[in-house]
This record gives structure tokens, C-alpha cells and sequence, in this order.
């Protein structure tokens, strides 16, 4: 017996959901400036998977669903090594990952 | 319950809870290990969905290049007080809070909202299901990608899929293709070795 397809959906949405929200959390509670871009890497993930489902699930949008994935995860992999070179820079200059202590631009 | 839905539920729960395993553990290096729990089983779910290239692209990138990345950041920085930093028991608090209030309010949406779902037999068909020709035809604005798109199913009676217009990918393709490689001159430039005054590096 196949499952209604609007349950399948609804099943992918709330796992998106789930890692959306956690990768806000992990933006704003982790100290560690690694941690805030796991985060960044999460919330992405969580969006990429409703692409995914919807590219499935919709016929419209079969083909642009996977485009758009594979957009997000080429931008993800470009967003990460940035980030990372901007993380070892800082460490380098201040001689520690902690995001609280990265306050020379405040007014 | 058949057996996609049975596999979807053991995906969903390995990625789900190794996602909150990101967010509770306090050490670094296990958040590592636990992001990469949670990238394989998202590049499982995209497998249950049919979306084979999307999957392999993302074991290919995510697991075998952004998470090397990120190790790498992991190790070259984690030395005595970095590895595992404490948050107050008060931030804890807030941020459960408003972590469950957005799942709610996202849940919620998501349930209430009339999606325009079908059932697709297309991609339940190896033969005509989308594969990486299909996805190149469309990056480049092939025609053929439309009338595919626009086949009658054989011995159902369910409606034709909508007309497509032909639409090409090419400019994002190209425009990804140039920020691609300005950030890797940025990423070298920014991540050099200082040159000391005076010194050969």
C-alpha cells in the first residue's frame, strides 16, 4: 500500500524544519566561530531537502527543485571556505576562536 | 506502510537526532562528527526522494569537501579552552524556548498549508525518472527537456503535468561558475602565510 503523498511531503517538510531549527540554534548558541558555520551548514541542509521533496512531489517544479539544490550546495561549499579563511585569519590575529571576543567594530 | 516509508522513517530519525547532537554536545570535535551523521543522512534522504544526482553531489561536496574543510578549521584551532565552551544555563533556557517555539510555528505551517501534491509515477519508473542528462539538458536549455516533461503516462488516467516553458540555466551556471573561482583567489589570499619582514617563506 502506497503512502498518501501528502503525508510523504509533510514528512520531509518537518525534517527540514527540525534542521533548520537547529542550525539556528547552533548559529546563535555556539562560542566557537566553527560552530556558528556548522550552523550555517545545517540550515542550508534543512532547505535542500524541501527543494528536494518538492522537486519530487510537484510536478511544476521537477527540474528546478534538484537546479536549485545543487545551486545551494555549490554556494554552501564557496560560503564555507570563505568563512573558514576569515576564522583562521582571526586566530591567527587574536589567539582564540571565541566569537564573543570579536568586538573591535563596536560602536 | 511500504518500504519507502519505512526507510524514510530510519533516515529521518539518524538525521534528525544527529542534527540536535550538533547543537547539545559542547565539545567541538564531536559536533564535527555528528555534522557528519547528519550530512550522509540528508544525502540518504535525497536518495529515498530520486534525486540521485543531487545525492551524490552531496556526499561528493558536503561529506568529502566541507566537512574536510571544517575538520581542518577544527584541528588547526582547537588547543586547550577551545575545544569545549561552556554556555550559561540561562542561554541554554532561552534558547530551548525559542528553538521549540519556531519548530511549532514552522510545524504548524507546514501541516495547515494545502500543498499542490500529485502522485507521481514518473519517478517511481527508472526509465523515465529524472537522471543527470535531463538535469544538463536543463542547465543549458535544451528543448528536449520539455517535451519529456510533458509525456502522457501510460494506462493511468491521471492528469497531464502542466506545459512547460523551455527554461535554461545557463546565466546562474556561468554566474556560479566566475563566483566560484573569485572565491578561491579570496579564500588563498585570505588564508596565506604572513610574510615576515626580513625573512624567505
Amino acid at each position: 500500500m502506497s503512502p498518501n503523498p501528502e503525508d510523504a511531503l509533510s514528512g520531509y517538510l518537518l525534517l527540514g524544519a527540525l534542521l533548520f531549527v537547529c542550525g539556528v540554534l547552533c548559529m546563535a548558541m555556539k562560542r566557537n566561530a566553527i560552530g556558528v558555520l556548522m550552523g550555517v551548514e545545517l540550515v542550508l541542509n534543512g532547505a535542500n531537502i524541501n527543494f528536494v521533496a518538492f522537486a519530487r512531489y510537484n510536478p511544476t517544479f521537477e527540474v528546478e527543485g534538484q537546479i536549485f539544490a545543487l545551486f545551494v550546495i555549490v554556494m554552501a561549499a564557496a560560503e564555507a571556505a570563505v568563512a573558514l579563511a576569515i576564522v583562521l585569519n582571526f586566530y591567527n590575529n587574536h589567539m582564540t576562536v571565541d566569537v564573543d571576543t570579536a568586538e573591535e567594530l563596536k560602536g | 506502510m511500504d518500504l519507502q516509508t519505512i526507510l524514510f522513517w530510519i533516515v529521518a530519525i539518524i538525521t534528525g537526532f544527529s542534527a540536535i547532537a550538533v547543537v547539545v554536545t559542547q565539545n567541538i570535535v564531536r559536533s564535527a562528527a555528528w555534522l557528519l551523521v547528519t550530512l550522509g543522512g540528508t544525502a540518504g534522504i535525497y536518495f529515498l526522494l530520486g534525486a540521485d544526482f543531487v545525492g551524490a553531489t552531496q556526499l561528493i561536496i558536503y561529506v568529502g569537501g566541507i566537512l574536510v574543510l571544517v575538520v581542518f578549521g577544527v584541528m588547526l584551532t582547537a588547543q586547550g579552552p577551545f575545544i569545549s565552551m561552556k554556555v550559561g544555563a540561562a542561554e541554554w533556557a532561552i534558547a530551548m524556548v525559542v528553538g521549540l517555539v519556531l519548530l511549532v510555528v514552522l510545524a504548524s505551517c507546514t501541516m495547515q498549508a494545502n500543498w499542490p501534491v500529485t502522485q507521481q509515477a514518473r519517478m517511481d519508473d527508472p526509465q523515465r525518472s529524472l537522471n543527470s542528462t535531463t538535469l544538463a539538458g536543463a542547465f543549458l536549455g535544451l528543448p528536449q527537456v520539455t517535451p519529456k516533461a510533458r509525456m502522457p503516462i501510460p494506462g493511468g488516467n491521471q492528469p497531464l503535468p502542466p506545459a512547460r516553458t523551455p527554461v535554461a540555466y545557463l546565466l546562474p551556471f556561468e554566474i556560479v561558475s566566475v563566483h566560484l573561482l573569485v572565491v578561491l583567489i579570496g579564500a588563498a589570499y585570505l588564508a596565506r602565510a604572513k610574510r615576515r619582514r626580513g625573512t624567505v617563506v
